[in-house]
């Protein structure tokens, strides 16, 4: 069995790192969106990193949850970059963004019905068809549930991973945060997801609104996430754990040091040697 | 209710505050439907900051956040790419201040250095590597980058100011109209202003003008020999810049 893996998401403040030091990560992620242009310089550096890292695309844009369907140009970008970067991991949202022409550019909640069952494996069938490789598909956090819901976020998922194939990336903060918000069992979710679908993890911090936790990417992961993800990765396989920061950046070293702590966790044979 | 409908609730709730939309997504929904609108907002007033920096120190906060957002309420987002989003405002912009013209062409040179440092990467071509040419059927084949306008405004130099950290000279008309001249060179966006003669036989070039008809282009004004001295300057001014990135043969492409 291969060992676990540890890596960061690409950020601009960290290029010149990135390019010019090792950097001892086993994987990058990168924001698919911020790479599906024309050319130029971000282009230019994802090729230069890639030749040092394998990259995970990790997607904001998809909008698997639309009930008017995917966006086929969208898919086919994302194609030409998947291509060009032969990915470790192609990833988006259960959430959706856009609807009949409207783009809201935010990770938007669903209820969990049949119906959005069916759209939602169809829409992935779609993008894997288009893609032409497996998806992993993250759990959101959300700040709205549905009275019309008739199954569990976990039971979603496990549901959604049987009918359209795709893997799971399991963002640990995402669930902290919606437990909190939605006043469900953060542990019961754990234990509930399809353990040997998951393929990514993602770590984050989050900050505190007036009423719930919002997810901000902008602090270090906390301890009740940490916590969450120690039993996470006591259920779960060789998976790759990424943290997530997306806003008031630090320098790479603090991520490096948080990533040593997710290694100390998730494989302490390996810090151990 | 069909997903469809919950989601046109969602979209008329983040964009018309449609309370009447916000009780069918659920009852007890409204602080977090609430959170939902701030981060959609947040968002693209984040954007349009980033996108119009220079703009933004121009006319401060005030008139920038209510220049957003009444382009976040007439203009909901359409494009996939967030990217895509700034580009009406320079728009926006122009309307909302029709008698400040360097508030447009300001916008204007914001978001198309912004454009150009993501157009296609095709190489410029040098005059070394041009071999035999027969100049008079050559067709010149410009960087995808490249983007012109007219502009009658100091709105250059307000924002080489702005970006240098230094003082901006008030906003003054140009003695002569002239065009601004955006493209990319490696991986930097770069600027110029090209005066009428130039912008001229540049938009005819950029129609399919054949160098031949460029040398004759001005030779009413300036006779033939000067008219075509002028094209030969300004073609090794565009080599020079790196705004050419092919030169077709006309008998090559017959």
């Amino acid at each position: 069995m291969p060992d676990p893996i540890f890596g960061l998401g690409l950020r601009k403040d960290h290029y010149r790192d990135f390019l010019e030091s090792h950097v001892p990560v086993d994987f990058v992620e990168v924001i698919s969106e911020n790479f599906m242009i024309d050319g130029g310089r971000p282009r230019a550096i994802l090729r230069q990193v890639r030749e040092r890292h394998p990259v995970a695309l990790h997607g904001v844009s998809m909008s698997i949850g639309s009930a008017d369907g995917l966006d086929r140009a969208y898919l086919q970008r994302l194609k030409a970059l998947a291509d060009e970067i032969d990915p470790l991991f192609v990833s988006d949202h259960l959430s959706w963004s856009r609807f009949r022409g409207f783009s809201s550019h935010d990770l938007l909640p669903l209820p969990y019905t049949q119906e959005t069952l069916e759209l939602v494996c169809a829409n992935i069938a779609m993008a894997q068809d288009v893609l032409g490789r497996a998806m992993l598909v993250e759990n959101p956090s959300s700040y709205v549930t549905f009275s019309r819901s008739t199954m569990t976020e976990w039971e979603f998922l496990d549901a959604m991973c049987a009918r359209s194939g795709c893997g799971l990336l399991l963002d640990i903060n995402n669930i902290f945060v919606s437990a909190t918000n939605h006043s469900f069992d953060p542990v019961a979710y754990v234990d509930a997801v399809p353990a040997e679908r998951v393929r990514q993890v993602h770590l984050a911090g989050h900050s505190q609104g007036r009423d719930m936790l919002i997810d901000t990417h902008d602090q270090p992961v906390p301890p009740p996430v940490w916590a969450l993800y120690a039993h996470a990765m006591s259920r779960l396989g060789p998976v790759a754990t990424m943290i997530e920061r997306d806003d008031a950046i630090p320098p790479l070293c603090d991520l490096l040091a948080e990533l040593d702590q997710a290694r100390a966790i998730g494989c302490p044979d390996r810090i151990a040697a | 209710m069909s997903l469809a409908l919950i989601q046109q609730d969602f979209c008329a709730w983040l964009t018309r505050s449609d309370a009447d939309a916000a009780g069918r997504i659920g009852k007890g929904a409204g602080s977090g439907l609430a959170i939902y609108q701030n981060n959609y907002r947040a968002q693209l007033v984040a954007c349009l900051t980033e996108a119009y920096e220079r703009v933004h120190a121009w006319i401060g906060d005030e008139a920038f956040l209510g220049a957003a957002a009444a382009h976040i309420d007439a203009t909901p987002p359409a494009h996939w790419t967030l990217d895509a989003y700034p580009a009406g405002f320079v728009a926006r912009l122009t309307a909302l201040y029709p008698d400040d013209p360097d508030i447009g062409e300001l916008a204007w040179l914001d978001q198309a250095l912004a454009q150009a440092f993501v157009a296609a990467d095709v190489d410029p071509v040098r005059l070394d590597q041009l071999g035999a040419v027969d100049w008079d059927e050559a067709l010149l084949r410009f960087s995808p980058s490249l983007l012109a306008r007219d502009v009658r405004t100091n709105a250059a130099a307000i924002w080489s100011a702005l970006s240098g950290g230094g003082t901006p000279p008030a906003a003054a008309p140009l003695e002569e109209e002239a065009t601004l001249l955006v493209w990319r060179l490696d991986h930097v966006s770069c600027f110029r202003t090209a005066d009428r003669r130039e912008a001229r036989l540049l938009g005819a070039a950029r129609a399919g003008e054949r160098f031949g008809a460029l040398c004759a282009l001005f030779a009413d004004e300036l006779g033939v020999e000067d008219s075509a001295a002028q094209a030969g300057r300004l073609l090794g001014q565009w080599l020079a810049d790196g705004l050419i990135v092919r030169v077709d043969s006309g008998r090559a492409i017959r």
